[in-house]
Order: structure tokens, then sequence, then C-alpha cells
């Protein structure tokens, strides 16, 4: 199959000291052009490692990613990365961080004056036009994550790849940050895989969303369709019942996989008593997986 | 008091400015901003009296071979004499080339021969070096060690600092030399630059370079070492970015690396810096270079009554030279850096 962004049947191991250690299995997901992927799965799953093998950061040990029918061996601004921690030089003011990336992209295709007013078409388009100046210390979180997308949006990627982008932000930021984004989309539709541990986010914001296996030797566990029409609007689809069930299946399958993780712990846990008491060892684990019933269920 | 605090808050802004002041010196943030000022010099200026006391009773009580260890008082006057001696010093020196003017215009006059004319107009005055004089060599001496240690250290600091192989290589010789004394590599210095530095007309006395390669030889390891740790220590995420944005090695130095590892390539600097400044002390003395080393060399072998005083003042010139060239790079580092809430101190 022919698609924009075919990430063909990765897996990576990493050497540690003890033994090599395979993070993810044959993970295999093809991406049509325009597309809002979310990534989501519980922490260690090897998201990010997904994100960085596409990003070029990594290389797969086996299988690749081929990006408009070229392989991906190295990193580059076609794939433009936001991270978590927004990653912005501390030294350059919001505006000379954004060039600093234009100048680099467009140095031969874009005169002096077109890089200069494309720079600021892109942090007017994350409602930074007004903080030009100020330097990334003198701004909030969220600020600073805006002019991280206005950093990756100037290189004109084909495709946005975004790791925990809101991951660490308040709530109330997080909310205008996810309809800033669903506006930029809507305006350029680029496509986006972006890693979240935000179940409304990824409904919200996505065409499909892929639910990750916990690792290691993480894969691919389900995919779920959004079938939405855009635009959306946040609090439209509270009440929407196709909303609510999307909603509910990724709950249920983050659940579910929350439960194996508690239980392969607790039973290494419980291997540690002694035997000599088995039935109440036994009684003390049904009474271990109520509680972590309870707990998961509390969760979210 | 709550009373008066009240009327004084709605009233403040029609009062005239006269009164407004008068009711600012009555207020209690008048008291703070004088108890702020009283100590912050008031303290320091406490502190100080109280050594000058201890210094002056302490000295008293040590008889040397030269007389009374010299107290505050006597170096004072030690330190008005020796900016006379500056001072008549220079006279003689306007007077001498007053008196050369003259030759040279009756020289010519005399329609002498252009090279003679040309002997007596070179013709320098050959006085003794002053306290002053010396004051200034050393510290031409040791911007010249520190400047051309910070010219190998950074570069080769930024060099290690990106390649763990070459850190690797490298470390094991930086620990082996950093901890040698001056007065170690001295002897070896001086026999170096006889052998290699021969001409018959020196821009610079022997001296001179022997002195600024030494203080070069030991300020080279902390801007070394802390340019390492800096260049090494560059964010991950900015690294990354640099690989996504394709920069090339020289952008990438520029605009990510360098910048990054200023703070840390600054604390080196000033390291270095007085540490140049202690060593150099040590060398001149040894390599007569005649600058505050030499100063202090010449009035301990003098041995004449005032010499101890003397070397004192010699020896709180160094401490105060030294305690300005830190407060110079403090400044400098503070104009540099991109971080401005760091604390510097």
């Amino acid at each position: 199959m022919n698609s924009y962004l075919d990430i063909d049947h990765i897996s990576i191991t990493f050497p540690t000291d003890s033994g090599p250690l395979n993070v993810l299995n044959n993970v295999d997901l093809n991406v049509a052009k325009g597309e809002f992927i979310s990534l989501i799965g519980h922490s260690g799953c090897g998201k990010s490692t997904v994100l960085n093998i596409v990003a070029g950061l990594l290389n797969a040990t086996e299988g690749g990613v081929v990006l408009e029918e070229k392989e991906v061996t190295e990193p580059g601004p076609d794939r433009a990365v936001v991270f978590q921690h927004h990653s912005l030089l501390p030294w350059l003011s919001v505006y000379d961080n954004v060039r600093l990336a234009v100048d680099q992209v467009f140095k031969r295709t874009k005169s002096k004056k077109e890089r200069h007013e494309w720079t600021l078409h892109n942090l007017d388009l994350v409602h930074m036009g007004h903080a030009l100046d100020r330097k990334p210390d003198e701004i909030s979180g969220g600020m600073k994550q805006r002019v991280g997308i206005a950093r990756a949006l100037a290189m004109e990627p084909k495709v946005m790849l975004m790791d925990e982008p809101f991951g660490a932000l308040d709530s109330l930021t997080r909310t205008h940050m996810q309809d800033s984004l669903m506006e930029i989309q809507a305006e350029l539709n680029n496509t986006v895989i972006m890693i979240t541990h935000d179940v409304d986010e990824a409904v919200l914001l996505s065409d499909r969303i892929i639910m990750m296996t916990n690792g290691p030797s993480a894969t691919i566990g389900e995919i779920l369709n959004i079938d939405l029409p855009k635009p959306r609007n946040r609090l439209e689809l509270a009440e929407d019942p196709a909303y609510n069930h999307y909603r509910a299946e990724v709950v249920k399958f983050l659940h579910e996989r929350h439960q194996t993780l508690t239980k392969d712990e607790s039973s290494e846990k419980s291997s540690v008593v002694s035997l000599s008491s088995k039935s109440r060892q036994a009684d003390d684990e049904n009474q271990k997986k109520s509680e972590v019933v309870k707990k998961a269920s509390g969760e979210y | 008091m709550a009373l008066i605090s009240a009327e004084t808050a709605t009233s403040t802004f029609n009062m005239p400015r006269f009164e407004r002041f008068l009711s600012y010196m009555a207020s209690d943030e008048w008291n703070k901003a004088v108890t702020k000022a009283a100590r912050a010099i008031m303290i320091p200026l406490a502190a100080l009296l109280v050594f000058l006391m201890l210094w002056s009773i302490g000295a008293k009580s040590i008889v040397t071979s030269l007389g009374v260890f010299p107290g505050p008082s006597t170096v004072w006057e030690q330190s008005l004499s020796l900016y006379d001696e500056h001072q008549s010093e220079r006279i003689k020196a306007a007077a001498f080339y007053e008196r050369m003017g003259k030759r040279v215009d009756k020289a010519i006059a005399d329609g002498k021969p252009q090279k003679k004319i040309e002997k007596l107009r070179n013709r320098k005055y050959t006085g003794k070096e002053t306290f002053i004089d010396q004051i200034f060599t050393s510290l031409k001496t040791v911007l010249v060690g520190f400047l051309f240690a910070s010219l190998i250290a950074i570069p080769a600091g930024i060099i290690c600092g990106m390649s763990a192989i070459l850190y690797t290589a490298v470390n094991p010789l930086i620990q082996l030399f950093k901890p040698i004394s001056p007065l170690a590599w001295l002897p070896l210095v001086t026999m170096v630059v006889s052998a290699v530095y021969v001409t018959s007309d020196p821009m610079f006395p022997k001296a001179f370079l022997t002195s600024a390669i030494t203080v070069t030889l030991c300020c080279l390891w902390p801007t070394l070492i802390n340019t390492i740790v800096g260049v090494s220590g560059v964010d991950k995420d900015l690294i990354n970015v640099s690989r996504v944005l394709r920069l090339n090695a020289f952008t990438k130095t520029v605009k990510i690396i360098l910048p990054s590892a200023i703070p840390l390539i600054f604390t080196g600097l000033r390291l270095s810096l007085s540490t140049g400044w202690m060593v150099l002390i040590a060398a001149e003395m040894l390599a007569q270079n005649p600058g505050l080393g030499k100063f202090v060399w010449d009035e301990f072998q003098n041995g004449s009554s005032n010499s101890l005083a003397r070397i004192m003042v010699a020896v709180l010139v160094i401490g105060f030279i030294g305690f300005l060239l830190d407060r110079i790079m403090l400044l400098i580092q503070r104009k540099v850096s991109w971080d401005k809430n760091a604390v510097l101190r």
C-alpha cells in the first residue's frame, strides 16, 4: 500500500547492562496526508520511541519509516518535532527562536524579507505576535509551547511530531492550546502524530487513536477511528453520545492494560512472601487485586 | 499610630512635595531604607575598623630584625611616599625628554647627519621603575598570560567537550598537569625561552615572556575543565533541535553549544584569572620581571627599615587588584550571560 507516511514493521532493541531490551515489537502504521493521529498508552510503553524513530533521532533495529516514498535515515526539518519541554533556546528571543528555524530551512528559497514575514506569520498563527522580543524565561509555560509549535509550523513540515506537547501545562491552559491547535489544523491541514496521556485530548483532536500495549515489546493494541465531523467543539461534544462512546473505548482499553500492568507487579511482589502460609498469601493476593481494581477505576 | 498612617495614606497625593518628603522621613519606609543602607555600609566598615585595630595591636608585639612589624599607620605613610617617589620620577622623566627635545632641535639646526638625529630622538629615559609602573607591568603580564591561556583553553575545551573519545584521551593529562605549582614550571620555561627566543632586538623582555608563559601554564586548567563540563552538559533536547534543523557544525557550536556553555566558561575564566594573578607574583619574583613580585623581592633583599611596610603596601595592592580583576570579570559575565536570573557572586 502506498501511503504518505509508512511506519513499516519497526522493532527496536536497546543493549542494556542486563542484556538486550526489546522496547518496540513490530509496530506497523500507515498515515494518510492531513491525518491527525494520537498515540496513547501507559508510561514506558515506547510511544516516544515511535516518535523518535519517525523523527530520525533513533534508528529502528528492524523495519523502517518511509515518508513520501523516501526512507527516513536522519532527522530533518520535514519532520518537525514539538518537544514536551518546549526546548526553546533560552538565550534567544521568541522571534529569534523561530527565525533560526526559518533561516535554516528557507535560506535558499526565501529572501530575507520573506523570511522575516514568514516568522511573524507563524507567530501570529499561535497568537504570540505580541511577545516577539521576550526571552523564553519571561513567558509562561503555555506561551513557550506556543512558540515551540510556531517553530515547528514554520519549517513547513510534511509531518509534525508532537511529544506530549501539553503534558506539562495546567488544564485550563491545555484547553486553550487544544483549541488553538484545532484552529491551526483546520487552516493548514497538517499531518500530525501526537503523543498524549489525556483521553479527552486524544478524542477531541484525532482522526485516529493508536492505543499501544504495555512494554517491553510494546506494539499497537487497537486502532480507533474517530468519525466525528470537524470542526469540533468541546462543549457540544460533551453531550454527544458518539463522543462519549469513543472516550469510553479508550478508557476501557487503558483500564484493562492498567490492570494487567499492576497484576504483574503484585504477583512479583507476592512471590517474595514466604511459602509456608500459602492460604494467607492467596487471601492477600485477592485483597490486593480488589484494591487494584478500585484504584484503577478511581483513576479516570 | 494606626490613625496617623491612615491619615497620611489618604492625603499623600494632594500634599506639597516638601511635606510629602517629610512624611516619608517619618514613615516606616524611611526607617527601613536607613536600616538597609546602614547594614550595607556600617557592618563592613565596623569589621574593617576591628581588623585595623587588631592589626595595629598585633604588629607592635612582633619585632623582626628589620624593626617592628608595620602597623596600619606606617603602611599608610609608606604608600604615600611610594606615590611621591612616582611623582618625582615622572617630573625627572619629563625634564629629561624636554632636554632631549632641545638637543634634537639643536642637532637639526647644526645640520648633523640624519642617523645621529634619529639616535638622539629614540633615546629613552632610563630611570628606575616606580611602584606604580610596576603595578602596570604586572597587570600587562597577567593579562597577556591569561589571554593566551583563554585562547587555547576555550577552543580546546569545546572540542574535548563535544567528543567523548577525545575527552577520555585528554582527561588524564589534564589531571596530571593541573596541580603543578608555577615554581616548578618556571625553571623549564626560563630555559626554553632563553633557547628559543633569540633576537637581537627583542619585542618583549625575556623576563616578561617567562612570567607570562608561566601564568598561561597555570591558568589554562580551570577554563579548560569548566568549558569541557559546560559543553558536554548541553541540554539533550537542544541538541535534538539542532539535529532536526540540520544545523552544520559551525552554526551548532555558535548558536547552541557556546551560549549554553557560557556560564560555566565564565566560571572557569574567573577562576583562571585569580589563579593567574597569584601565580604571577611568584613568577615575577623568580623571573625578575619588573612587576609587583619583583618589587616585593627587591624590598626583601634591600632590608631597610621601611622594607616591611613597603612590602605590606604591595601585599594590600595585590589583594585589591585581584579583587578588582574578579569584579571586572563578573561585570563582563553579567553582560554576556543570557541567564539573568542566575545569582552571580
